[in-house]
C-alpha cells in the first residue's frame, strides 16, 4: 500500500463524509422532528448544484454564486414544505415515501427541461485550483481541503445552532415531543418549515460544493440520498452526532474500500480473484455495514436520548 | 359492504375479461405493439401482486422488490448467455423450465436470507434495509463484466418451453396472463387461509398475535419468501418479453414503481395490483402520446428560449410525478377505493 495514496484517499474519504453529513444532517433533522421520510432530499442537493452552476457561469464568481444559491435552495425547500410535505406529516411512512418519490420525478424532470440533459461543469476560481504540497510525496488538491474546511465549519455552526441557541432548543424539544412543544405555545408549523428549509439549504450546499468536482447532473441526488439514508440509519435516526459520525464512517469506508479492498483481498486470495471480487464488494460495502448495524443495533450507533 | 364487494367483483371480471380477449383482438388487427404493452402490463401485474402479499396484507413495506424481479430476469439471461457463448456449464441452458426453476429458487433463497435479517427490524428501518439489500444486488450485477455490467445483457434466445413458442407475442402473452391468474388465485388462497389470517392479524397488531402464541416472525418470513419467489418468476417472464436485462431493472426507482402500482391500485385488494400496473402502463404510454402531441406547439418557443431541442420522451415523468403526489394526497385506498365508492 502506497502511503501517499493512503493519505490522499483518507482526505477524499473525509471530504465525502463531510458532504454526506451536510445531506444527512438535514435528513435526520426532518426525520427526527417531523417524522417525515423525505426521499426528495437528494433532489434539493441536485437543485443546489444546478442553481450554483448557472450563477457561477453567469457571474463568473463561484463564491458569489454559492451565496445566491443558498437562499434559493432554502426557498425551494420552503415551497416544497408548504405545498407537499406539510400535508404528509400525519400520514404513514409509506405515503411519504411514495409522494416524495413523485416529487423526485417532478424535480428531476423540471431540471431536465430547464437545464437540459447534459451535466453542467462548474469552473473554479484560479486560487482554488491549485494543490498543497504537504511532504515530498503527498500533494493535496486545494479545493478538496476547502470542502473539508467548509464542511467542518458548517458542522460547528450547526452544533452551535442546535445546542446553544433558543431555536436549537425548540428543535431538540420538537424532536423529543412535538405535541408538547405545540401545547406550550410555540408555533410548531413555522418551526417545521424552518427546519425543512434549513435541511434543504444544507443539502443544496453539499451539491454546490461537489459540483466543481463531479459537475451538476441529473440523478446526482438519487445517488447521494440512498447513501445519506445509510448514514442516518447507521448513526441513529434523529441524532445530529450520529449523522456526523455515521457520515465520516461511511465516507471513509466507502472511499478507502474502493481503493484498497483489492490489495486487502489479495492478502488471502489470488490476485485475479481479488481483482474481480473487490469492486463488487466495495460497491456493496456500505450496505453490508448498514445491514450489520441494523441487525446488531437496530436503533443505530448513536440514537437520540429521548423519544 | 355487500354492494362494495359486488362492485369489486364486477370490476375483477371486466378487467380479467378484457385482458383475456383484447390482445387476441390486437393481434388480429395486426397491432403487435399493443400486445407487447399488454404483456408488460400483465407481467408487472404479477410482480405487483406478489408485492401486495407482503405490503398489502402483511403490512411489510418492502422497498426492494425490484431485486427479486431482477434476479428472476438474470436467471434467464445468464443460462442463455452461457448456452450460446459457452462457459459455466452447470447453468448453461436454454430450457425455460430450468430458467423458471432457477428464478424461483434463487429469488426464494435471496428472500429467505435477506428476509431473515430485514424482518428483525420494523417501520422505516424495514423500508431502508430492504432497499439496501436490493442495492447490493444492483451493485453486484453492475460489477460483473461477464454479464455486461451496467450495460446489461441482450438475451439472444427466448426460453425454450414445451408446446409454446415464447418468441410468438401471443404465446408469451397468454403464458403471462395464465400466470397472472394463477398468481391472483394463489394470493387469494394464501390470504384466506389460516396462515393469511395470522399474517393480516400481525399487520394490525403484531403484539396481539405474539400473545396469542403465533410466531409472527416466522409467518412473515414465509410470506416474504413466497412473495420473493413469485416476483422472481415474473422477472423470468419479463426477461423473455424485453429480450434484454440490465441492473437498472433492480434500481430503487423500479422498486418505487412497484410500490406505486400496489398502493395506487389499492393495497390489500385482489385486483388492486393489476389495476395499479394497468394505470402505470397506461400513464406511461398515454402521457408519452400526449407529450408527442404537444411537441409541435411547445417546441419552437422552447428552442427559442433555451437554444436546444426538447426531449419529450422523458418529460412524461413530470405529469406522472404530479399524479403520484396528487393521488397520495387526495385518493385514499387507491383505484379500488374509488371503485368501491369510498366504502371499505
Amino acid at each position: 500500500m502506497d502511503p501517499a495514496l493512503l493519505v490522499l484517499q483518507t482526505i477524499n474519504g473525509l471530504q465525502l463524509g463531510l458532504l454526506l453529513f451536510l445531506v444527512a444532517s438535514g435528513l435526520t433533522l426532518v426525520f427526527g422532528i417531523l417524522d417525515f421520510v423525505n426521499l426528495a432530499h437528494g433532489a434539493l442537493y441536485m437543485l443546489g448544484a444546478f442553481i450554483c452552476a448557472s450563477f457561477t457561469i453567469a457571474l463568473d464568481n463561484f463564491l458569489l454564486a454559492i451565496l445566491i444559491a443558498l437562499p434559493l435552495t432554502a426557498f425551494a425547500g420552503f415551497v416544497i414544505e408548504r405545498l407537499v410535505a406539510r400535508n404528509l406529516y400525519q400520514r404513514d411512512h409509506l405515503d411519504q415515501v411514495l409522494a416524495t418519490f413523485g416529487l423526485i420525478l417532478v424535480i428531476d424532470t423540471c431540471v431536465h427541461i430547464f437545464w437540459g440533459p447534459a451535466g453542467m461543469a462548474v469552473p473554479l476560481p484560479d486560487w482554488m485550483e491549485g494543490q498543497v504540497r504537504i511532504t515530498e510525496d503527498i500533494v493535496l488538491p486545494t479545493y478538496r481541503l476547502l470542502i473539508i474546511f467548509t464542511g467542518l465549519v458548517t458542522a460547528a455552526l450547526l452544533y452551535w445552532l442546535v445546542n446553544r441557541t433558543r431555536l436549537g432548543m425548540l428543535i431538540r424539544a420538537g424532536a423529543s415531543n412535538r405535541r408538547m412543544v405545540g401545547a406550550l405555545g410555540i408555533d410548531i408549523q413555522t418551526l417545521f418549515t424552518f427546519v425543512f428549509a434549513l435541511g434543504a439549504m444544507l443539502a443544496g450546499l453539499a451539491g454546490m460544493l461537489i459540483s466543481p468536482i463531479t459537475e451538476a447532473s441529473i440523478g446526482m441526488g438519487n445517488n447521494i440520498i440512498i447513501t445519506a439514508f445509510v448514514v442516518i440509519i447507521v448513526g441513529g435516526i434523529g441524532s445530529m452526532k450520529g449523522a456526523f459520525i455515521g457520515a465520516m464512517l461511511i465516507g471513509l469506508i466507502d472511499t478507502l474500500g474502493r481503493s484498497f479492498l483489492d490489495s486487502i483481498f489479495a492478502l488471502f486470495m489470488s490476485t485475479a480473484a481479488a481483482e474481480t471480487s473487490a469492486p463488487a464488494v466495495s460497491a456493496m460495502l456500505i450496505y453490508i455495514i448498514m445491514a450489520v448495524v441494523l441487525v446488531l443495533r437496530p436503533q443505530g450507533l448513536f440514537p437520540p436520548k429521548v423519544r | 359492504m355487500t354492494q362494495g364487494l359486488s362492485r369489486s367483483t364486477v370490476a375483477t371480471v371486466i378487467l380479467l375479461g378484457l385482458l383475456a380477449v383484447l390482445p387476441a383482438v390486437f393481434m388480429a388487427m395486426d397491432n403487435e405493439y399493443y400486445v407487447g404493452l399488454a404483456t408488460r402490463l400483465v407481467i408487472l401485474g404479477i410482480a405487483a401482486t406478489s408485492l401486495n402479499l407482503i405490503l398489502g396484507y402483511g403490512g411489510l413495506i418492502s422497498f426492494g422488490h425490484a431485486a427479486f424481479v431482477g434476479i428472476g430476469a438474470y436467471a434467464v439471461g445468464i443460462p442463455v448467455h452461457h448456452s450460446l457463448f459457452g462457459g459455466f456449464q452447470i447453468v448453461a441452458s436454454n430450457n425455460g423450465l430450468f430458467h423458471v426453476a432457477l428464478a424461483v429458487v434463487i429469488s426464494a433463497l435471496f428472500a429467505l436470507i435477506t428476509g431473515a435479517i430485514c424482518l428483525r427490524t420494523k417501520g422505516v428501518y424495514f423500508i431502508m434495509i430492504t432497499m439496501a439489500f436490493a442495492q447490493m444486488v444492483y451493485y453486484l450485477f453492475i460489477s460483473i463484466d461477464t454479464y455486461g455490467a451496467d450495460d446489461g445483457l441482450v438475451i439472444y434466445q427466448v426460453s425454450q418451453v414445451p408446446l409454446i413458442d415464447l418468441s410468438e407475442p401471443l404465446h408469451l402473452y397468454y403464458l403471462a396472463f395464465a400466470s397472472l391468474v394463477a398468481a391472483i388465485l394463489l394470493v387469494r388462497m394464501i390470504v384466506n387461509s389460516r396462515f393469511g389470517m395470522v399474517l393480516q392479524g400481525a399487520k394490525g397488531n403484531p403484539e396481539r398475535m405474539v400473545t396469542m402464541g403465533y410466531n409472527v416472525y416466522r409467518y412473515r418470513l414465509v410470506a416474504y419468501v413466497i412473495s420473493g419467489a413469485m416476483a422472481g418468476y415474473s422477472g423470468a417472464l419479463l426477461a423473455n418479453y424485453e429480450g434484454f436485462i440490465s441492473p437498472d431493472m433492480m434500481d430503487w426507482a423500479q422498486s418505487g414503481e412497484f410500490m406505486f402500482m400496489v398502493i395506487l391500485g389499492g393495497v390489500a385488494t385482489t385486483l388492486g395490483p393489476i389495476l395499479g400496473s394497468t394505470l402505470f402502463t397506461v400513464l406511461e404510454e398515454g402521457l408519452q402520446i400526449v407529450m408527442d402531441w404537444m411537441e409541435p406547439a411547445v417546441e419552437p418557443a422552447y428552442v427559442a428560449l433555451f437554444g436546444r431541442d426538447l426531449e419529450f420522451e422523458v418529460y412524461w415523468h413530470l405529469p406522472f410525478g404530479l399524479i403520484l403526489i396528487f393521488a397520495v394526497l387526495f385518493v385514499r385506498g387507491g383505484i379500488m377505493g374509488l371503485i368501491r365508492g369510498g366504502k371499505d
